[in-house]
């Protein structure tokens, strides 16, 4: 079955200069698996096409059924040189969690 | 055990929250984190106009607020509020005690020696490129530029203060993190290569150093259920000496301490979570357990560390052209098709103008400015309004203050159904670029000093 991200997992997201952070926690641990497998960094980069300008790198821990996306160049710039309403990409967790996936 | 309790998680947070955490129950330590990457440029500036300026200024005013509470009971306090002048804040926080009543009666200490600013050259010569983290550009491109330049300092050097009996400490650039770390290492006698120890401090002061987003605050597990966000909590960490802690809140305010919400927290704004990189040591977060330990609190245990590196990080930051962001609001119907055409038309008329900038950007909000047009999807025609923002940003300044004479007279010349907002044109600002850099730790000497207020 299809369903929103938002689903089964929750995020919180931000910045470091031009790079944007998110972190992806799973709502219940049995569905950390689903996020480990079919939320990739090529899929998050797909996801991200129009805002994320250069690659998606990944981060698991398992320990807090989380991932944790780098996505760089998805600033405009950064925090004070950004043109964007989201300039420190706090709406970006949310963004992610548009993304389909199967349950 | 301690209690750490956090209260300002940037300059511009609560000013009630520092004396809520006074008054809300027992407290030992009170950590204000007023030093946002932006703030350090705008505190330059202010000194260079005033060198009796260039500190947080909420902070002696809080203190003057909470005199009472800090002298009668004890309470010691942490903040990183100096800025660039850390020795004029705490001259501003003595005169505040002695405003209050409580002149000569606390230890105030003064930690220095981050703002490497006035040395800038002299590394440069010796050999230090501070080049930038992410480019690998060196410094000296931007050189003639330059800002502010500040060394993340560690815990140690506020360690140091609190054992020459400081009550109060004021810092100037330090990790965000050590303003909580520093009274565990000061009160539990943790070594310098107590990794283990250190980066369960640093685990716990990555939780409490955003404030209330530790308690209920911009947390998305399920929100809407989240009680009384008015008087919401900041949050408090009871660090143990053996490392383990726990996060909670003053009981009978309003926010959350749940599993959920701190691991929201957690994972906000970290890089590789097993090499959560600070001055004082290497946290790896992918050891840390915790659980939910009763009502609004939340036990941590089992986080390990490692040796930290032989480098601070270094934040510059530069002066780097001008912007100028403006805005429309286009009302039903089919709002955002007007706000399209005002954006086509605009484009033109700075096109004809013959005005060049870096970049222009638009946005629809109401539509898709937080999520962009391809997640956000094609706008309804039904929609009530839509604003039109309109940035640019260039090196020319002339032609971004051209660029914010071009949107008023939209009102009267474009699209109908529009209402150009009160405040007249937007501003012009200069853009100050952050150089985040290394710089070997034998380069740089922390100074402490602790004086009678």
């Amino acid at each position: 079955m299809k369903k929103q991200l938002r689903e089964i997992a929750h995020a919180r997201s931000g910045d470091k200069g031009d790079c944007a952070n998110i972190g992806l926690i799973a709502l219940q641990p049995e569905h950390y698996p689903i996020l480990v497998q079919q939320v990739t960094p090529e899929r998050v980069k797909e996801h991200f096409r129009e805002l994320c300008k250069a690659k998606v790198e990944r981060f698991e821990l398992p320990n807090l059924y989380a991932l944790n996306f780098l996505l760089y160049e998805a600033l405009d710039g950064g925090g004070t040189v950004s043109l964007r309403t989201d300039a420190q990409g706090k709406t970006l967790s949310a963004a992610l969690l548009r993304m389909e996936i199967e349950v | 055990m301690i209690r750490i309790a956090n209260a300002q998680g940037f300059w511009g947070d609560s000013l009630e929250a520092p004396l809520e955490q006074l008054r809300g129950g027992p407290i030992d330590y009170l950590t204000l984190d007023y030093l946002a990457e932006v703030t350090m440029s705008i505190l330059q500036k202010q000194y260079a106009r005033d060198p009796k300026t260039g500190y947080a200024r909420d902070f002696p005013q809080m203190i003057e607020r909470g005199a009472k509470e800090i002298v009668e009971r004890g309470v010691k306090v942490v903040a990183n509020a100096g800025g660039v002048n850390p020795e004029a804040c705490a001259d501003a926080v003595a005169a505040a005690l002695a405003r209050a009543g409580y002149a000569g009666r606390l230890k105030l200490g003064v930690v220095t020696g981050d703002n490497i600013l006035p040395r800038l050259d002299e590394l440069l010569a010796q050999g230090v490129e501070l080049r930038n983290l992410d480019t690998g550009a060196p410094l000296s491109d931007v050189r003639d530029r330059v800002k502010s330049a500040n060394v993340y300092l560690g815990a140690f050097p506020i360690a140091e203060a609190l054992d020459a009996g400081a009550q109060i400490v004021v810092t100037g650039r330090c990790s965000d993190v050590a303003l909580s770390l520093g009274p565990s290492i000061h009160e539990f006698r943790w070594a310098q290569n107590d990794w283990d120890k250190l980066a369960a401090g640093i685990v716990g002061g990555h939780v409490i150093e955003c404030g209330a987003q530790a308690s209920g605050g911009n947390c998305q597990a399920d929100w809407e259920s989240i009680p009384d966000l008015a008087n919401i909590g900041y949050p408090i960490l009871e660090a143990e000496p053996d490392g383990r802690f726990a996060i909670t809140k003053h009981p009978g305010t309003g926010g959350r301490v749940n599993v959920a919400g701190v691991k929201e927290q957690l994972v906000y704004e970290i890089g590789d979570p097993c090499a959560y990189i600070t001055p004082d040591a290497i946290a790896d977060f992918t050891t840390i357990q915790l659980r939910q330990a009763g009502a609004d609190r939340v036990q941590f245990w089992g986080i390990q560390g490692r040796a930290a590196t032989e480098f601070y990080k270094v934040s510059i930051s530069y002066s780097a052209g001008f912007k100028a962001v403006g805005s429309m609001t286009y009302g039903w119907p089919d709002a955002y098709k007007k706000a399209k055409a005002a954006d086509a038309i605009l484009r033109t008329r700075l096109q004809k103008l013959g005005l060049h900038f870096d970049a222009i950007h638009s946005e629809y909000v109401g539509a898709n400015a937080c999520h962009g047009d391809l997640l956000s999807g094609q706008p309804s025609p039904n929609l009530a309004e839509v604003t039109l923002r309109v940035g640019v940003r260039g090196n020319d300044q002339a032609a971004v203050d051209r660029f914010t004479r071009e949107l008023a007279p939209l009102a009267l010349n474009g699209p109908p159904v529009v209402t150009y907002p009160s405040g007249g044109r937007p501003k012009v600002e200069e853009i100050i670029a952050y150089w985040p850099a290394l710089i070997p730790k034998t380069e740089v000497q922390a100074r402490v000093s602790v004086r009678q207020a």
